[in-house]
């Protein structure tokens, strides 16, 4: 097992009455302290997966240990070595925000004294200690999150899981949960999340599997993943009229450039030597007698590692 | 202790089961148990209420207000012996009501709209103990029902009705906790079956038929008489029901009055109690996993 806190192998899910596979055949390693993200769009298997190591899907077949156990013939070992939060609130709504911390640590065979110690240091420390005797009605959707995620790390998982976990969040909400996982790995948290944004993926994991339908496409750090689109800008440029022969025209005359794809109104660049690409791609549209009506320069992210692997884009 | 916020607690993170399966599966259960009596404790004038208005009703309008208007009922036979009839069948359909308002209804929510059974069943025990441990919690609601309806159900009896009691102790303190289980276990069943938005088909198509056609209101013997060419079909449709045989078991533990024999009483009851055990548990299993 080496320092790996989550192996599956070979892991598969075929669904009831499902002439597909919703996973196939996946073998993933998870280091321990490592943030690690499943990217990838809807139905690309994601959710399953991690349904899969938290024991509530049963796979078709393949192997998948969290801390060395397998996770379908001893799931009540496993629980105790996980954390989940889930894409719905699942607080219980009989409770308190301080008695939901409580009766969690009680569950999970924390002492009283120790479940009511813990339960109030979280609190304060995920700012909702005002809350503590509130009912979780109270709470909006960014405080209910916090207060999840205080919850599934209460009894110290080995790793936690975070099925989409900013779904839905507002902006302000979603960096403030951010900085919170960010926090949290520091001290030591594995985390494994699931996510279909690339900006979460990019900005908060150490290592990206990038999914779809059902399979691993690449597997490696945000940095390398994008290092394998073979260039350092995307430049997308959109004319006036019509694009035809636009596409051949720039890839014969901006220097550098290793693709081009045809966008909405115009085409999108992939430039390896970016050097004063602006004025370079302005004078090639020139030559070519066509009028630019807009021109935005990026780098490469991780949308386009996954519509370079898969031909479409992730949002689709 | 003190925690600065923003500073994680210190990292004491285990890799390996800091305990073996049983050992946390029992921590586990006697948790959810604490969990729904805490619930419980702050709820208790609403389970009071709730728990005393139906038998409250029952006896109020049976025992005290058709005496006084020359209502008859119990076929034409004292009030008095109807009042015993009714008070042992008030306390089973009050036992049966926990097991459809503390289990069927509460799970049927947690499935659908408070999603709270996806974090119940990441508890560190086998799915089905998450199951049994709503039965248990079933089960002491009912025998609260029980212990809290009885007396009401007794005195609230117009002046000269007097149902005529004969306690016998070891039937009440097996025949109730019996009884308990096989309505939670079947309440488990129902919640996990019915989803929230078909909550009004359960209660209209299995609750009411029990209710009413559970001998609650007549002895099962009484039945007879009501024939279709010379064949008791109802006497012989409502041995389907659990409710007749709790009611005409709690007969013969509170009263002196006709009951259907005990060796009948139990072995049904057993036989209901597993049936619903085995089919609840499996309708949890297939509603959390897949």
């Amino acid at each position: 097992m080496a320092d790996g806190i989550i192996h599956t192998e070979g892991l598969t899910k075929v669904y009831p009455g499902a002439d597909f596979k919703a996973v196939d055949g996946l073998d993933l390693r998870v280091r321990r302290g490592e943030i690690f993200g499943l990217l990838g769009p809807n139905g690309a298997g994601k959710t399953t997966t991690a349904g899969m190591l938290t024991t509530r899907v049963i796979p078709t077949s393949g192997t998948a240990l969290v801390g060395g156990i397998d996770v379908v013939a001893h799931p009540a070992l496993a629980k105790q070595l996980i954390g989940v939060v889930s894409q719905q609130n699942t607080l219980d709504r009989q409770l308190t925000c301080w008695e939901n911390l409580y009766f969690h640590g009680r569950l999970f065979g924390i002492g009283a004294k120790e479940s009511r110690r813990a339960a109030t240091d979280l609190l304060e420390q995920f700012q909702l200690g005002k809350w503590a005797d509130k009912s979780v009605y109270a709470l909006s959707g960014g405080m209910a999150q916090r207060l999840m995620v205080a919850r599934s790390i209460l009894h110290r998982p080995a790793v936690l899981f975070m099925d989409e976990p900013t779904a839905g969040l507002d902006p302000q909400s979603r960096l403030a949960l951010w900085e919170l996982l960010g926090e949290l790995n520091r001290a030591g948290q594995t985390i494994l999340l699931t996510t279909h944004y690339m900006e979460e993926a990019d900005q908060l994991c150490h290592r990206v599997a990038i999914m779809d339908r059902g399979r691993m496409l690449a597997l490696d750090t945000p940095a390398a993943l994008k290092a394998t689109v073979g260039a350092d800008t995307i430049v997308t440029v959109r004319t006036v009229g019509e694009p035809a022969g636009l596409a051949a025209h720039f890839e014969r005359e901006v220097e550098g450039t290793t693709r081009v794809r045809p966008v909405d109104g115009g085409v999108e660049l992939h430039i390896a030597r970016a050097d004063g690409v602006v004025p370079r791609v302005v004078a090639a549209a020139e030559r070519g007698g066509f009028h630019l009506a807009d021109l935005s320069v990026s780098e490469p992210t991780l949308e386009t590692v996954f519509i370079n692997l898969t031909g479409k884009e992730l949002r689709d | 202790m003190t925690v600065v916020a923003g500073q994680p607690p210190a990292p004491t993170i285990a890799v390996t089961p800091l305990r073996s399966a049983a050992a946390a599966s029992r921590i586990a259960l006697g948790a959810l148990l604490l969990r729904d009596l805490t619930v419980l404790r702050k709820h208790v004038l609403e389970f009071v209420l709730r728990t005393l208005i139906q038998p409250f009703l029952l006896v109020f309008v049976f025992l005290y207000v058709f005496p006084q208007i020359g209502q008859s009922v119990g076929g034409g036979r004292g009030s008095s012996t109807f009042a015993t009839v009714l008070v042992p069948g008030v306390v089973g359909i009050s036992v049966m009501f926990q097991g459809v308002q503390s289990v069927a209804l509460q799970l049927s929510q947690e499935f659908g709209f408070t999603r709270e059974i996806e974090d119940r069943v990441q508890a560190p025990c086998p799915v089905w103990l998450v199951a049994v441990a709503k039965i248990v919690a079933g089960l002491i609601q009912g025998l609260l029902a029980a212990l809290i309806v009885f007396p009401i159900a007794s005195v609230v009896h117009a002046a000269g009705v007097h149902a005529v009691f004969n306690i016998r102790w070891w039937v009440v303190l097996t025949l109730l906790p019996l009884t308990c289980v096989v309505f939670s276990a079947g309440g488990l069943l129902l919640g996990c079956v019915f989803e929230p938005r078909n909550i009004g088909l359960m209660f209209g198509f299995i609750v009411l038929p029990i209710t009413f056609l559970g001998g609650t209101y007549y002895q099962w013997t009484r039945l007879a008489p009501v024939k279709v060419g010379g064949f008791s079909w109802l006497q012989i449709l409502v041995c389907i029901n659990p409710l007749v045989y709790v009611n005409e078991g709690l007969r013969g533990a509170f009263t002196n009055s006709a009951h259907m024999h005990f060796y009948i009483v139990y072995p049904v009851l057993i036989g209901f109690a597993v049936l619903f055990l085995a089919a609840g548990v499996r309708a949890f299993r297939r509603r959390v996993l897949s």
